[in-house]
């Protein structure tokens, strides 16, 4: 919300500094995003008298200094033609000091043209040679600095400004006119230099988002007086009865409704200083009608809405008009000030006569009865509505608005008639119109306004400060909060500008706030927690995911974290085309951001694969991990089942390319295998099988899924062609690994037991076999191991071999074997016997013949 | 013979000078020292001199072979000495050719972040607590004191599922709950890390996923003087001992009192600039007094009971840590990135 300094003033003795403002109003929580300066001095950088040393700016500053000896106020006493330009015109101006003559093109002062002395001369911004303002022409703001020029045969050297050049607005349609009575001669900035803060008002704060608003904490939290605006009118048309009725179907959503009426009006411009203050403070001025609305919504809080009086007279045909709130019949529609139809839903509360709706309460307003040009007559609402159905209204109707931004934050119906009276007096010292006598007034349901009741002790129990019971009442009863206090006991009444105060333990802790803010956060001590110790839990899943974490990145591997969103499209690419899915339903998004984000995923590995496919044109290496969550829907419970997934990539070189002779192998099925043995190893989990598996993302015959014990975990493969060709990838071999880290995990015993370490030498020896080809070297190692017993500690393979020497169909597994006790050393004729042990039971077992 | 001896050893003496290498200086050995070298021969022919020749040659004789026998012995020594010197030249290597390339793994930026607040933490005494991402609304909004339709709920762009009432949590806060009413009414102090989701269009400076961490705080004397003596520990610690750190009050539906932790911008030393957005300040973290009604449906009855929550953002702390511009790069992955941190 924009705040002109000028507006605070009027209800607020201020004497700090601008930027002191900016920053008292941040630290209470009013936080002032920038500050504009339009006229008024820019800070020099250091602001005095501040604790904690800061030096810096504190608030972004912008905005143009208007120079008190270069732009003033001055007096233009004729407009002429140009004599070489029909789209010129010549002034003749005085600036207190001197005439001179301008030569402009600003349309605003041609219907001024060859009219002779103008008996009421036209007030302007008067910029003089050398004044720096803002370039008029240029897109944004950028400085320029006057300087003398021949315009078509007229020197000019000076200029009236725009609100663009000043830095008031954009609008570079034509020069300013000031209000007849600003003083000729005047500094500009005097007469109407002023800065501008820019607040960013909390969903709580509705109270603050307005003038009064602030000005009233800006009070609070400098001592100073607040003056309230006044709510007197004068009154001497017909009593209001005898114009208009009203009748309230739903209190609970629309608690108060006032009616005030003018006539004899005439919808002109607004004053200059009433346009500027709106323009300033981001509103567009209209008519002086609408612009009185808007003035006392922003000045007060409250939003008013006019109906033509006549619109909705002769909706009546001429019978004394009533208004109704009331929620829609089925079917009903109204076509909105912004030209749309707009259905309504059942919770949509309406503003109608008896003919039908004229308006969404609190949101938006009607085209038929809107004020235009021709209105002579007003019909002036100030209405309280429920905030919560105000913004479920705004949801639903997709919709924004100055009311709706204030009525959704919740504004107290106290302030309807305020409102009302305070418009209602504008509009009649502005027009001149005459004002119903009294206001029409349904007030079936008044708020109560929280009594709260607050010890020193809450304040200690939750400030950890020490307050004396009038030190609280001072505090709260300078944010205007009725206070009594009886012994130890405030009794804080809330004040009717505010709802944002509940009761007992919640209005506690509301005060609690009241009085932090104004005390100063700044002020609390820092202390540290004396409570009692909570009893301690461990987290041995994440203790062991970081484990895992850790040791993934030991073996060279570069964690990544990818999207969890994701399509169903985009997920399929890890399978092979016209795949079946799995069957888990998916988490859709109700509201999706983009379309190739719309479901939780169901595969890490097609996440992984993603990344992989970004990086291989940056790197011919690649070797990632990732540890996360997919989101299976399942059928009975809407909540998905969150499973923890860790997914390995690998492609490209063994070793990273270097100037010196490289390993130039390819990682292949055997560099992943080793990291998941190694992984699994390093949890200490025990009974784990690769075993030969089919799954449409890997090479049929490069594929395995891993076991513990008779647990599956997962599968790891090389990623089958038909997948690779789904991503922009190189031929490159690319290896994968998709384990249910979850399950692991969960196997990972809490202790284990270390193997003694050997005092005696152990005996190494070699064992090469020639078996069948289709035979597996897991079911080879097994047996050796079993024939092997307990002296046999070691088996390694070191070489396999197939060629002419051992024939087709065969290969050679040749093993280095360790045979070790642990209390002697073994003898020749031990080691020997266990030899002998083995070979036969291999050539029994698996026919395999001992290769020589 | 005498002057034949002295003769020898000068000669002996030049020519070990011009014997550069082993086999030269075996040949002067030969020549010189051998049997059948010329110092052989006079002490073969010794005996044949007269006895008081003898005596004076013997010793001579003797004399000039211990000189050249120790004159071999240093000059072999200095040949080795030469020789090892020479193959050292020859094996020297150009240092500035570049070392051999290890690939190696790095734990994710944002993962790194996370683990050092979390390590913070824990030395505090906060344990962590996980919950799910797929969450409920009444977890993230409802019993954090946002009933339906509550205009607070604005303050949270939401993803919502096709499943009435279940939503991406769009903060880590649904965790407090689940905690509270897990241990109530033991008291509580743990951390909340997690991802959270925003319906929000991705730009350089917002993701529709993010990790946050939370903090929760609960027990029978927990003030909000605690809650600033502990985040300004924390920031001391995460920051460095000199951070200036500032408190100011906001609003969070969840929390009341509420306040907003700033820190001095280390980009320029809170001056002014593009990172502060020309204040001098960096939002760090969001904080306050968990709201009685929070606090009563985690099941602590909040007469007696108080505590603080707070919550940060580790990609947004990493990036302002290390300038970088667009918050993108952390679920982009591109391994150039990545391989900075």
């Amino acid at each position: 919300m924009r705040v002109p300094f000028s507006w605070l003033q009027d209800f607020v003795k201020i004497d700090i500094s601008i930027e002191e403002i900016a920053r008292r109003l941040t630290m209470a929580g009013l936080e002032v995003e920038e500050v504009q300066y339009v006229g008024l001095p820019l800070p020099s950088g250091k602001t005095e008298g501040r604790a904690g040393g800061h030096s810096g700016p504190e608030t972004k500053t912008t905005g143009l200094a208007w120079e008190p000896d270069k732009i003033v106020v001055g007096s233009i006493l004729e407009v002429m033609s140009h004599p070489n330009a029909d789209r010129l015109v010549l002034c003749r101006l005085d600036d207190g000091e001197q005439e001179h003559t301008l030569v402009t093109g600003a349309p605003n002062l041609f219907p001024f043209k060859d009219k002779g002395a103008l008996s009421h001369p036209l007030k302007v911004a008067y910029a003089r040679e050398g004044a720096r303002i803002f370039d008029g022409h240029s897109t944004g703001q950028e400085l320029t600095t006057l300087k003398r020029a021949e315009i078509r045969g007229v020197e000019s050297y000076s200029m009236a400004c725009s609100e663009k050049e000043l830095g008031i607005s954009d609008d570079h349609e034509g020069v300013i006119l000031l209000d007849e009575d600003a003083p000729t001669g005047t500094p500009l900035v005097d007469y109407m230099g002023d800065a501008v803060f820019d607040i960013a008002v909390k969903p709580n704060t509705a109270r603050v988002a307005s003038i009064l608003g602030v000005a009233r904490e800006l009070a609070a939290l400098t001592g100073a007086k607040l003056k309230e605006p006044s709510y007197n009118v004068t009154s001497k048309g017909s009593p209001i009865e005898t114009l208009v009725e009203i009748e309230i179907q739903e209190p609970e959503l629309n608690p108060r409704f006032v009616l005030g009426y003018i006539e004899g009006i005439a919808t002109g411009p607004s004053p200059y200083w009433m346009q500027r203050r709106l323009t300033l403070a981001g509103m567009r001025p209209i008519n002086c009608i609408v612009d009185a609305t808007n003035y006392v919504m922003l000045e007060i809080g409250e939003p008013l809405h006019a109906f033509d009086y006549d619109a909705l007279a002769s909706r009546t045909e001429g019978a004394k008009p009533k208004i109704i709130t009331r929620l829609p019949e089925s079917g009903e529609s109204l076509t909105t000030l912004d030209g749309e139809q707009r259905q309504l839903d059942d919770f949509t509360v309406l503003v109608c006569d008896t003919a039908g709706p004229l308006s969404i309460a609190g949101v938006i307003g009607g085209a038929e009865t809107e004020v235009g040009e021709q209105t002579k007559r007003v019909l002036l609402e100030g209405a309280a509505w429920d905030f919560i159905n105000i913004r479920r209204t705004l949801s639903a109707q997709r919709i924004d608005s100055e009311a709706s931004y204030r009525f959704s934050r919740g504004v107290h119906p106290a302030m309807a008639d305020r409102a009302v009276r305070r418009a209602l007096e504008l509009m009649r010292s502005l027009t001149g119109g005459t004002v119903a006598q009294g206001l029409i007034d349904a007030y079936p349901l008044p708020p109560k306004d929280p009594v709260v009741e607050i010890t020193p002790e809450d304040v200690q129990r939750w400030l950890g400060i020490d307050l004396k019971p009038k030190e609280m009442a001072e505090i709260l009863r300078r944010l205007q909060f009725e206070v009594e206090t009886k012994g130890n006991t405030v009794h804080a009444r809330t004040p009717d500008h505010r709802l944002d105060i509940g009761e007992g333990n919640v209005g506690k802790a509301d005060l609690m706030e009241e009085i932090a803010r104004q005390y100063g956060y700044d002020r609390i001590p820092e202390t540290l927690i004396t409570d009692e110790l909570p009893p301690l839990y461990g987290n041995p899943d994440l203790v062991l995911e970081e484990r895992v974490r850790d040791l993934l990145v030991s073996l060279g591997l570069q964690e990544v974290i990818t999207y969890r969103l994701t399509s169903i499209q985009r997920e399929a690419r890890h399978l092979p085309p016209a795949s079946p899915r799995d069957d888990k339903p998916y988490v859709h998004l109700a509201n999706p951001i983009t379309s190739d984000r719309v479901v939780m995923r169901h595969s890490l590995l097609a996440s992984v694969l993603e990344i992989v496919e970004r990086n291989a044109h940056v790197r011919d290496r690649i070797a990632l991990f990732e540890i996360g969550p997919v989101f299976l829907g399942s059928e009975e419970g809407a909540l998905p089942d969150e499973v923890l997934k860790l997914v390995i990539a690998l492609t490209g070189p063994r070793a990273l390319p270097t100037w010196q002779d490289t390993d130039e192998g390819r990682m292949d099925f055997f560099d992943l295998k080793g990291i998941l043995v190694e992984l699994l190893k390093d949890l200490h989990l025990e009974n784990i099988r690769f075993e030969p598996h089919e799954h449409p993302s890997f090479h049929p015959g490069k594929c395995a899924r891993v076991m513990i014990a008779d647990k599956h975990v997962g599968y790891l493969g090389e990623i089958h062609p038909l997948v690779r060709e789904n991503y922009d990838l190189p031929e490159t071999p690319l290896m994968a690994a998709d384990m249910n880290l979850q399950t692991i995990l969960a196997g990972v015993p809490e202790r284990y037991d270390l193997a003694q370490v050997p005092t005696f030498p152990p005996v190494l020896e070699d064992l090469a076999i020639v078996v069948e080809e289709e035979l597996r070297a897991q079911e080879v190692e097994d047996q050796i191991r079993s024939a092997g017993g307990s002296m046999l500690v070691d088996v390694r393979l070191f070489d396999l071999y197939r060629g002419d020497q051992i024939g087709a169909g065969k290969k050679s597994l040749a093993y280095a074997l360790t045979y070790q006790a642990p209390d002697r050393t073994l003898t020749d004729e031990e080691v020997a016997k266990v030899r002998g042990r083995i070979i036969k039971h291999l050539e029994k077992k698996l026919k395999s013949k001992l290769r020589s | 013979m005498l002057d034949r001896l002295d003769r020898i050893e000068k000669d002996a003496a030049r020519a070990l000078i011009a014997a550069k290498d082993e086999a030269a200086l075996q040949g002067w050995k030969t020549k010189f020292l051998g049997r059948s070298s010329e110092l052989g021969e006079i002490f073969d022919g010794l005996r044949e001199l007269p006895k008081e020749e003898r005596r004076a040659v013997g010793k001579r004789v003797n004399e000039v072979k211990t000189s050249l026998e120790s004159a071999h012995q240093a000059r072999l020594q200095e040949l080795h000495h030469d020789s090892m010197m020479q193959s050292l030249r020859e094996e020297r290597l150009d240092v500035t050719l570049p070392g051999r390339p290890i690939p190696r793994g790095r734990i994710h930026p944002a993962n790194q972040t996370l683990r050092q607040i979390l390590a913070i933490w824990a030395d505090m005494g906060f344990q962590v607590y996980r919950s799910r991402d797929v969450e409920t609304d009444e977890y993230n909004f409802g019993l954090l004191n946002m009933p339906p339709h509550h205009p607070a709920r604005d303050m949270w762009d939401t993803f919502f599922t096709n499943e009435p009432g279940i939503v991406l949590r769009t903060h880590t806060s649904p965790g407090q709950i689940h905690v509270m009413r897990e241990r109530a009414p033991e008291p509580v102090r743990v951390v909340l890390p997690g991802m959270c989701y925003r319906y929000e269009q991705i730009t350089a400076r917002a993701e529709i996923q993010f990790n946050q961490v939370e903090g929760l705080a609960v027990g029978r004397a927990i003030t909000l003087a605690d809650l600033k003596g502990t985040l300004i520990n924390f920031a001391r610690r995460f920051f460095g001992q000199g951070v200036r750190t500032r408190f100011r009050a906001d609003h969070f539906p969840f929390t009341e009192p509420s306040a907003e932790m700033d820190i001095e911008c280390f980009v320029c030393s809170g001056q002014g600039c593009s990172i502060c957005k020309h204040t001098g300040w960096l939002e760090i973290l969001g904080c306050g007094m968990v709201h009685p009604t929070v606090l009563a449906n985690g099941g602590y009855d909040p007469e007696k009971y108080s505590g603080f929550a707070f919550g940060m953002g580790p990609e947004r702390i990493t990036m302002l840590k290390h300038r970088i511009e667009d918050i993108r790069h952390f679920w982009a992955n591109d391994l150039r990135f990545l391989e900075q941190f």
